[in-house]
């Protein structure tokens, strides 16, 4: 097993390499420059000059380049233009916030999402099964914003019975202040993967109750509820798997709209103000960081089918042996 | 749909040996698929016994009736199929009016089945032991230590070397015919008084069928059980079965002991099937011979001889009549219009 987290965790090198290639020529190609932003209408030409010079702006763009590799392997993920902050520090205080949103809205979702897809399978074609069907597609296709909007006018401002943005603090607000300013942005945030979750989870589940062994099970006498929930389902999980694991990196980009909408000090306000200030150390640092957590995400899931699946377990053991 | 009732009043084969007890009695049973297009008549007035200790052949070629016969027997089949017709005693016990918590009971408990491919009969992910342990505890009420111990006993007399490291055994690991043997000794282990063993060689090895095979005839002999084999293979039947019933378009068209129908077949299709088998010992050089043409579509059975259209000995009666299945010779029952008390056939020589 520490051998092949090992060799996954050597092929991330050169992922990552591509990711931070590709997050700097983005920036560089955003029209505007961060100088600019940051001293506002009224300058001075050879201030912005002298500025440009401090931060490495006015180097070639490959040796800018470069220099980034260079303090990324030292640790140092540079310094935000605009506040003046190390950007790693900002993304340390605002990651929490996000991830506290995104795990809660995927946890919720996942047990929505594959309850609905199982007993959407179980009840093929019936009536139960076209509701959770129609329900889910809605989920896939409603814009987050618009849910958002929409969850605002309802339990905000129609019924007032939810605070409409921000985020509470234990101490201020109690616990329950607290809980009650997650509660839309979890929902809004919540409702894309369960759908999707509902959708792969009928699918999966439809595939393996007509198997064969699902036969021979029912030709042995196992019950229909051990067959659904024990056998069925696990034999259904590994696309499931999938599927949560890119929804959870999907939350992540999906916090930048849910964020925006409820103003939740997360990283999706971080990076939106980034980009409007062309912060160039920030808007990488961030992207870098939300890359790291989308591979490590998925070397847990690689992990997670060997627990599932023994035969994965079985061939993975026989790669790594060989390499 | 009460019309032709046709001879099947006689059940296809009595058992060998009357003293021994009848385990299931099966009369006029109709299973049909409702299609979009009709009815397709899959399993068409079958009647038969199988005792304690008997073992029954099922022959016909694919798409004769016979895999969806012994799925109606413990009521495991396809959406759209039906029993219509007909009854299923277990030990007297009617099947067909089981409720779910008493079907449950009786699959694999009664009756345990053998499908044809073992690498798909058994849960891909969960271990070997595990998964006969659930159906002793379903089925035996037994504690989880126990049922260790039954099955790993069950898995060493199917001849499994070193059963309690494959208790812990995923099926992958398991060679098909390993996984035959698992699922024949989770029959056995709940104590199955019926084994249906549906085609349970035909995914195997050559070298390991006729294990498999003797392997189940001995267990047969030694738990008394009743054994019902369904192959397309006369080879098989020849080898380890007492009585043989021939399937054709879902209908029985012959049914006896195996020495009889060995000695004496009677059905032009039987002769066909017979025909079919390739032989190993002389004229290497003749072509194989079959039957030709192709099995009746089962939306448009049941009005005539369904073997009429392929019958090298059809007549007009053929194509108009539905043949009876009648006792021709003592416990020899055939069913065809030019073979009946009266008159007979004779089979013409070099196959056709």
């Amino acid at each position: 097993m520490a051998k092949i987290i090992l060799r996954r965790l050597l092929q991330l090198i050169p992922t990552l390499f591509v990711v931070v290639a590709f997050t700097f020529i983005a920036t560089r190609l955003i029209p505007g420059d961060p100088v600019a932003a940051m001293v506002g209408d009224q300058y001075d030409v050879s201030k912005v000059e002298e500025m440009r010079a401090s931060l490495g702006l006015d180097d070639p763009i490959i040796v800018q380049f470069w220099n980034y590799l260079v303090s990324i392997c030292q640790g140092d993920f540079g310094t935000s233009y605009y506040f003046n902050q190390p950007a790693i520090d900002m993304i340390a205080q605002r990651l929490p916030n996000t991830l506290l949103i995104s795990v809660i809205a995927l946890i919720i979702a996942v047990i929505f999402g594959v309850v609905f897809g199982v007993v959407s399978a179980r009840k093929q074609n019936s009536i139960v099964d076209y509701v959770l069907t129609v329900l889910s597609l809605f989920g896939v296709s409603a814009p987050v914003f618009w849910v958002g909007i929409m969850l605002v006018l309802l339990f905000s401002v129609t019924l007032g019975w939810l605070p409409s943005y921000g985020m509470g603090s234990i101490e201020k607000d109690g616990l329950i202040g607290f809980i009650s300013h997650l509660v839309l942005p979890c929902f809004c945030l919540a409702i894309i993967p369960m759908g999707t979750f509902t959708r792969i989870t009928r699918s999966s589940m439809i595939e393996t109750l007509g198997s064969d062994s699902v036969r021979a099970m029912r030709a042995r006498g196992v019950s229909e509820a051990s067959i659904t929930w024990k056998h069925a389902l696990k034999n259904a999980l590994p696309p499931i798997i999938t599927v949560i694991a890119i929804q959870f990196a999907g939350c992540f980009a999906g916090a930048v709209l849910t964020e925006n909408v409820f103003a939740w000090p997360g990283m999706g306000t971080m990076i939106t103000s980034a980009i409007d200030n062309r912060d160039y150390s920030l808007i990488q640092a961030t992207v870098l960081v939300v890359a790291i957590a989308f591979v490590v995400i998925n070397l847990i899931t690689d992990l997670l089918y060997m627990v599932i699946n023994p035969k994965v377990a079985a061939e993975a053991k026989k790669g790594a042996n060989n390499v | 749909m009460a019309n032709e009732v046709n001879g099947q009043e006689a059940n296809a084969g009595s058992a060998a040996n009357p003293e021994s007890e009848v385990l299931l009695d099966v009369k006029n049973l109709k299973t049909y698929f409702h299609l979009a297009s009709g009815i397709a008549r899959a399993v068409d007035g079958v009647s038969f016994t199988l005792s304690r200790g008997e073992t029954l052949g099922v022959v016909g070629e694919s798409g004769s009736g016979k895999s969806m016969m012994a799925k109606s027997l413990i009521r495991l089949f396809e959406a759209n199929a039906r029993i219509e017709e007909g009854s299923i005693k277990f030990q007297g016990r009617d099947v067909l009016s089981f409720g779910k918590k008493e079907l449950r009971d009786y699959r694999g408990r009664d009756i345990g089945m053998i499908f044809q491919d073992p690498m798909t009969s058994l849960d891909p992910v969960f271990k070997v032991g595990q998964q006969m342990t659930e159906n002793l505890r379903i089925h035996r009420n037994m504690s989880k230590a126990e049922a260790r111990e039954v099955a790993i006993a069950a898995l060493r007399s199917v001849n499994i070397p070193n059963p309690e490291a494959r208790f812990n055994s995923y099926p992958f690991e398991l060679s098909g015919g390993m996984c035959q043997r698992v699922i024949i000794a989770m029959a056995l282990c709940c104590n199955a008084k019926v084994i249906l063993a549906d085609e349970p060689t035909t995914a195997l090895d050559v070298t390991v069928q006729a294990q498999v095979l003797h392997l189940l005839k001995e267990l047969q002999r030694t738990n008394d059980i009743g054994l019902m084999i369904i192959t397309h293979n006369l080879g098989v039947v020849w080898d380890v079965c007492d009585r043989a019933m021939v399937m054709y378009a879902g209908k029985v068209v012959e049914a006896a002991d195996v020495k009889s129908l060995y000695a004496k077949p009677m059905h032009p299709y039987t002769w066909g099937l017979l025909d079919s088998m390739p032989s190993l010992s002389s004229e290497r050089k003749a072509d194989l011979s079959t039957i030709p043409g192709t099995p009746p579509d089962l939306r448009l059975t049941g009005k005539a001889c369904n073997f009429a259209n392929r019958c090298p000995y059809a007549q007009d009666i053929c194509s108009k009549e539905v043949p009876e299945l009648v006792e021709v010779e003592p416990g020899h029952l055939v069913a065809c219009h030019r073979q009946t008390l009266d008159t007979h056939l004779e089979r013409a020589k070099g196959g056709k």
